[in-house]
């Protein structure tokens, strides 16, 4: 009994030893750039503390803040086209039988596995093709088509899990199919739903190669912005702004701590 | 009145309904765009950009240019070499955190860097690794260089960028696969007199077979198509397929090029999900006739039983 604990022990330590490493390897980059954005002078040659960057940004940012504003309209706007699309998909493809059913299941799969890349070309060739100008729809309409497969398929798995006998009591009590949806369907896969859309917030906010291609003029979001700036010329603001992030992406990741497990097993 | 559907009838239309929606969305913006792109692969390029709609297998013939070939086998090496030492860093990480009763604060670890923007993480490691860069400065500060070592725009500084931007992808989906593993087993194989090394690998990667394959297309498939990576930390010499695929729509315009490129980006990515899809059936299968076996086994064993 004693040498089992004892080799469990020194297993369960290289593997922790490995994982606190990669964690150090994983923050390292991020805390190398957060102190710097501390430094009163442009550079890596440390002169002394000054918030002189976050000024910078806050008030001296417009562009910057339009770019932002951007983002979080688009995330927004295609978060809930997917949630409510993919939602309504999963249902349907779940319970019911029907034509063309085996083909959605398997679009539904492609773009969350195919390269960003051709993601990115095919829509805008196709954009191009049919002559729809290029902005912020163009823009809502991509990243609705990179978040719902997410959605779809985390739905789906919440709902795998679904006693259907409670569908087939609710429509025995008299429940049509619009009160079974919203009484008993929905309310019961609302984790499900609530991790989809942030799943599908963090991914568009994060996207850069598909909004890359399909962006027009005046359209850009954050990350186009970011890229901007890094192939121009270094900024500290972008120091500054990472910091703002990764904060913002913490709040995001505390208030969502229920959910992680399942954002982990669908990514 | 309202007229009463027959359950079939009823079922079809509710079906559809349902999933009319996101099925019309994908074909009119993901059907439609890879078929435009597999069509235009095989046409004339235009003179100003665009195409001529005649049949040519040109885009293909290009692609055996050697300049071609040689960023094809660099993007295969590239991709490869980073993926396998993602699945190798991971599996340990993986393990420890399934281990670990602190689960939702290792998850919260993982997914902050991963989380954070992609173009922010590799401008992190642009001031790392740059001549002026945190790293240089901080070498020589301690004396030990005079001039600044060249780290960045060559494939070494892709690679390891690429690793920490794809790390993340190859450890939730172990970590996964590995919280479900019952570790009793490991007990089971080692009290059967195995030893710690052979219990992980004869019984513990078996086991989570479709874990691995997961995080192993998760990573391969993004890095083969990686385009900010080799853009912005790599050198002349280190571009990647999915970096001629922009150029040729941008800067060349050539779209035919372009399309059969993206070919065969989408081919090879094609080929890794279904390989996944499979071997995931296959490992399911498995466990199926593993299951009958065992009641098989039992009921022999009850019968002899009672025979006796």
């Amino acid at each position: 009994m004693s040498h089992h604990r004892n080799t469990l022990k020194t297993s369960f330590s290289f593997s922790y030893t490995m994982l606190s490493l990669v964690i150090v390897f994983l923050f390292i980059p991020l805390f190398v750039v957060v102190f710097f954005s501390f430094n009163s002078v442009k550079g890596m040659q440390w002169e002394s503390a000054s918030l002189i960057w976050y000024k910078t940004l806050i008030y001296e940012s417009p562009s910057l803040w339009a770019a932002f504003r951007n983002s979080l309209l688009i995330a927004f706007t295609s978060s809930i086209s997917a949630t409510i699309l993919g939602s309504l998909a999963a249902i349907g493809i779940k319970w019911y039988r029907f034509k063309g059913r085996s083909y959605i299941t398997t679009v539904s799969y492609l773009p969350m596995v195919l390269p960003e890349v051709i993601i990115g070309i095919s829509m805008l060739i196709f954009f191009s093709a049919v002559k729809i100008r290029l902005g912020l729809f163009t823009i809502f309409v991509a990243h609705t088509t990179f978040n719902l497969p997410f959605v779809f398929m985390m739905v789906s798995a919440r709902l795998d899990e679904f006693d259907y006998s409670t569908l087939e009591a609710a429509r025995d009590l008299g429940a049509n199919e619009r009160q079974t949806l919203l009484k008993v369907i929905v309310p019961s896969i609302i984790p499900a739903i609530l991790s989809g859309f942030l799943m599908c917030i963090t991914m568009s906010l994060e996207d850069f190669v598909i909004t890359f291609f399909v962006s027009g003029p005046g359209s850009g979001t954050l990350p186009l912005y970011v890229y901007s700036m890094i192939r121009y010329g270094v900024s500290p603001v972008i120091n500054a702004l990472t910091f703002v992030m990764i904060l913002g992406t913490m709040l995001i990741a505390f208030f969502f701590r229920k959910f992680l497990k399942t954002v982990a097993a669908s990514s | 009145m309202k007229r009463i559907l027959k359950p079939r009838e009823r079922e079809r239309m509710l079906g559809t309904l349902y999933s009319a929606p996101m099925g019309l969305w994908f074909t009119l913006f993901f059907t439609i765009p890879i078929s435009i792109i597999i069509l235009y692969s095989f046409l004339k390029r235009g003179l100003y950009g665009g195409v001529e709609w005649e049949f040519s297998l040109s885009a293909y013939r290009q692609m055996f240019n050697p300049s071609f070939a040689k960023v094809l086998f660099r993007t295969v090496w590239i991709s490869i070499i980073s993926t396998l030492f993602c699945l190798l860093i991971a599996l340990p990480c993986g393990y420890a955190m399934a281990k670990s009763k602190h689960q939702t604060f290792l998850l919260f670890l993982i997914i902050i860097p991963f989380w954070t923007n992609s173009l922010i993480r590799i401008y992190a490691w642009i001031s790392i690794l740059s001549s002026e860069g945190f790293l240089n400065t901080l070498l020589k500060n301690l004396g030990l260089i005079d001039q600044s070592l060249s780290l960045i725009y060559n494939n070494q500084a892709v690679i390891v960028v690429l690793i920490y931007m794809y790390l993340p992808f190859a450890i939730l989906p172990l970590f996964t696969t590995i919280d479900k593993f019952d570790f009793s087993l490991l007990d089971a194989a080692r009290d059967l007199g195995a030893t710690k090394l052979e219990s992980i690998i004869k019984v513990m990667i078996p086991n989570i077979k479709s874990g691995v394959s997961t995080a192993f297309i998760f990573t391969f498939i993004p890095i083969f198509g990686a385009y900010t990576v080799p853009l912005l930390v790599g050198g002349k010499d280190s571009t990647m397929i999915g970096n001629i695929i922009v150029d040729q729509v941008s800067k060349t315009r050539n779209w035919p090029l372009a399309s059969a490129f993206s070919m065969v980006l989408t081919l090879i990515s094609l080929i890794g999900v279904f390989w996944m899809l499979y071997s995931g059936k296959k490992e399911l299968h498995q466990e199926k006739n593993n299951q009958q076996a065992l009641e098989q086994n039992i009921k022999t064993h009850h019968s002899q039983r009672g025979k006796k």
